[in-house]
């Protein structure tokens, strides 16, 4: 009888703390600091610079939420996860924010109870393969030896894809993007696979970039986009948010250059209610009226972010493609502001 | 004042629970046991909350969906529409096919520099030496990667063997290809297999169907008539059937020689019969199975055909070997100081040479105090061979602990299993070798 007591006790005491925890808005105020997971050394979408500044796509993502939600966009405490600890990290509450290239799925979404709050590049799985092998499709690499990254889709596409084209390949598992660059360039394995983007970005930093090269085949989609706890929607609502600001501002044409004139106030209604001079958006998410324009200012809208980080002018040398605005002929859109 | 007095009829009253000296202990013990309980309970309760709160309920039906991806060494067939259960069997054999051979090799090599060490030669002991603190005192981890590493960056790649010219050929006469992927050795086969047998088989005819269209020509019909849980080869176990009778009957034969020499003190000699017994009738067996090598070939982007010992299995073999060797090599040294200097010393009176002194004398009775400690390394060895993902050899903590968590987000579930498969190799092991340690030791009478 007493034990029954003591164990309601605690199951009362751990749903509280359990109702407390969710509150990810409040803890990252309080803690004045967001913690956001990403990747462990992905040039371009997640690295640190030559001082030790964590510089990238993903991480111009964090650095977004940290501006909008407590107003400074060094706020951020950055976790590297491999693509094994990622979604515990998540889950546990280590990270309060996955920026970290992961697909869309269903099984995440749905059985990892996780919540991804929209899409910042629309990639698929490739393969890169020295040129000396001399090979010029995917399909012609029967019995090839393939590094890949472990715990990742494209390691199910990988198989899926071999078995649909009846071909046989040796998987070589590795746990690091590092680690598969390792092993590529030492011919341990004859091709490396992943998204097209994170093999780019890899390219970019071998030695003779122009030895290789990656074959047409793009055998998966791989919708890539940041992702918050299942069960917390407010705080699922705001990174949403600061994402569809970033996409809508590029729409608009508010960018890091323009922005302080912009925020005077403007004759159209959309920038007006982005930046907070009309409308209470701000007030809807639990932020202050100016946490758009502050996301901008971070580090400027989502087309200045791809140019920047990823873009065809820097070493990953990425064309935007499908991750062209819908008005250029992409996939990113955002939903109004209204 | 007597001691001889009748106990006190006193009725039982609760304070003597903490005043009576005769209660005291149990009650703090039934306490203590109860507190423990408590914690116990209270964080296995805990753990049941938060996943129910997280929407993770506890259960292990996911092992039976189709796992999805593939794995490179795989000792019993296995593809990716396997289960996950399947997969971490797999995973399960790796290790443990890691952890055997890494014994073996650990304990040759242990005892023979554990002997080196006590040598009186001082450039070999002192090398013995070298080896033992240079092993024991960087991380296995290490080791690991050095070794992977070496062979995949020294090792000359399959396109080095391709070419009127290659820049790399194979090994021994021709039948051995050592590449920075691993080595490929000629692998026995028989013309006149007798096929393989079906453990536990499958009544669902699909997968069998689904199998054999899969395959290659050859293999069909051999795989459509067996489709189990797993094949065991009947030409394996014809040949070990045949190469342990022959053994045993050479056993008798030794025995008989034995008996001689103690009713006469002659022992005849028996050698070239019992080499005759053991290998006339198995190579008689091996061919009527038609055995010969099949040799690795360079085809496509790698070698085919023969045993592929993949580098991440070498490099973690070789390094978990060379690590505990150093430890055992300080146990056997400590065994053989722990016999008497004056066993040896009557062993040299009675013209015994130095080596059979070693053999015969010291080593025997060395073996009791090598026994205990020995088990303990062969346990670590086998744990440590979950760092096995740092090559990337798809162990058990590869397979469940590593593709499967991650695939379906059980941790807890997984984990737990992958503790439970830990814990019974280890328990097993141990009894195994308790058993043969009771066996062994001195008895005391």
């Amino acid at each position: 009888m007493k034990k029954s007591v003591f164990l309601g006790a605690l199951t009362v005491a751990s749903l509280t703390a359990g109702i407390a925890a969710a509150g990810t808005l409040d803890d990252v105020k309080a803690r004045g600091k967001l913690n956001c997971g990403v990747s462990t050394g992905l040039v371009g979408f997640a690295s640190p610079d030559a001082n030790g500044k964590w510089e990238g796509y993903d991480v111009a993502i964090c650095r977004a939420v940290a501006a909008a939600v407590i107003g400074d966009n060094t706020a951020v405490e950055f976790v590297p996860l491999s693509t094994k600890t990622r979604f515990t990290a998540l889950a546990s509450g280590e990270v309060d924010l996955l920026a970290r290239n992961t697909t869309w799925t269903l099984s995440r979404d749905v059985d990892l109870k996780m919540e991804f709050v929209g899409i910042n590049y629309y990639d698929g799985q490739g393969f890169m393969a020295p040129k000396a092998l001399g090979v010029t499709s995917a399909k012609e690499l029967d019995g090839a030896t393939v590094c890949i990254q472990t715990g990742t889709t494209t390691e199910l596409n990988l198989s899926d894809f071999f078995r649909a084209n009846g071909i046989s390949y040796e998987p070589v598992p590795i746990e690091t993007n590092a680690e598969g660059q390792a092993q590529y360039l030492a011919g341990a394995c004859d091709v490396y696979t992943t998204d097209a983007s994170g093999l780019a970005a890899t390219r970019a930093a071998f030695e003779n970039p122009a030895d290789h090269v990656i074959l047409p085949e793009i055998v998966s989609k791989e919708p890539l986009g940041p992702l918050v706890r299942h069960g917390d929607n407010e705080w699922g609502d705001i990174v949403r948010w600061t994402l569809n600001a970033l996409i809508s501002a590029e729409e608009f044409g508010i960018t890091s250059a323009n922005i302080e004139e912009l925020s005077k106030g403007t004759e159209n209604p959309e920038i007006n209610r982005i930046l907070g001079t009309e409308g209470n958006m701000g007030e809807m998410l639990g932020l202050d009226a100016d946490w758009a324009a502050r996301a901008i200012a971070s580090g400027g809208n989502f087309g200045e972010i791809f140019e920047a980080n990823v873009g065809e002018k820097t070493p990953v040398g990425l064309a935007r493609g499908l991750n062209a605005l819908w008005t250029d002929g992409g996939l990113i859109y955002s939903p109004p502001f209204r | 004042m007597t001691t001889l007095t009748d106990p006190p009829k006193a009725s039982f009253r609760l304070s003597m629970l903490l005043y009576d000296t005769r209660y005291r202990s149990t009650t703090i013990q039934v306490i203590a046991l109860m507190g423990f309980m408590l914690g116990a309970a209270w964080l296995i309760n805990n753990v049941a909350v938060n996943l129910a709160a997280a929407g993770k309920p506890f259960t292990f039906g996911f092992l039976s969906d189709a796992s999805g991806y593939d794995i490179n060494q795989k000792l019993i067939e296995y593809n990716s529409q396997s289960s996950h259960l399947r997969a971490a069997v797999v995973g399960l054999l790796n290790t443990l096919l890691v952890a055997v051979m890494g014994c073996t090799l650990a304990t040759f090599l242990g005892v023979f520099i554990g002997v080196l060490r006590l040598s009186s030669n001082w450039v070999i002991s002192r090398l013995a030496a070298v080896y033992v603190e240079g092993f024991r005192n960087v991380p296995v981890l290490l080791w690991i990667v050095l070794i992977m590493a070496a062979t995949s960056h020294s090792a000359p790649q399959p396109k080095d063997f391709r070419g009127d010219n290659p820049s790399a050929t194979m090994k021994i006469f021709d039948s051995v290809a050592i590449t920075n992927r691993g080595v490929y050795f000629p692998e026995p086969l028989f013309s006149n297999s007798l096929g393989d047998v079906a453990m536990f088989p499958d009544s669902s005819t699909e997968a069998c169907e689904a199998y054999a269209a899969e395959s290659d020509d050859d293999k069909v019909i051999k795989l459509a008539k067996s489709c189990g849980s797993f094949q065991i080869s009947l030409d394996l176990i014809a040949i070990g059937s045949v190469f342990i009778a022959c053994l045993m009957i050479s056993k008798l034969v030794a025995n008989r020689a034995s008996q001689i020499q103690a009713q006469t003190g002659v022992r005849p000699t028996v050698w070239y019969l019992r080499l005759g017994i053991v290998a006339i009738p198995t190579i008689i067996t091996l061919w009527i199975l038609g055995f010969y090598l099949g040799y690795p070939e360079l085809k496509g982007f790698n070698f085919k055909g023969g045993i592929y010992m993949r580098s991440s299995l070498l490099a973690l073999w070789i390094a978990l070997s060379l690590y505990t060797a150093a430890f055992i090599a300080e146990i056997v040294r400590a065994g053989i100081m722990a016999i008497s200097k004056g066993q040896s010393e009557a062993a040299g009176a009675l013209g015994i040479r130095p080596g059979r002194t070693m053999s015969l004398v010291v080593l025997p009775q060395a073996m009791r105090v090598i026994f205990p400690p020995l088990i303990s390394q062969y346990l670590n060895l086998t744990k440590n061979s979950s760092l096995a993902i740092a090559v990337g050899y798809m162990d058990v903590t590869g397979t469940l602990g590593g593709i499967t968590l991650n695939q379906t987000g059980r941790e807890m579930e997984t984990i737990l299993l992958l503790m439970a498969c830990y814990l019974i190799i280890s328990l097993i092991v141990s009894t195994v070798m308790n058993a043969y340690n009771e066996r062994t030791k001195l008895k005391e009478r």
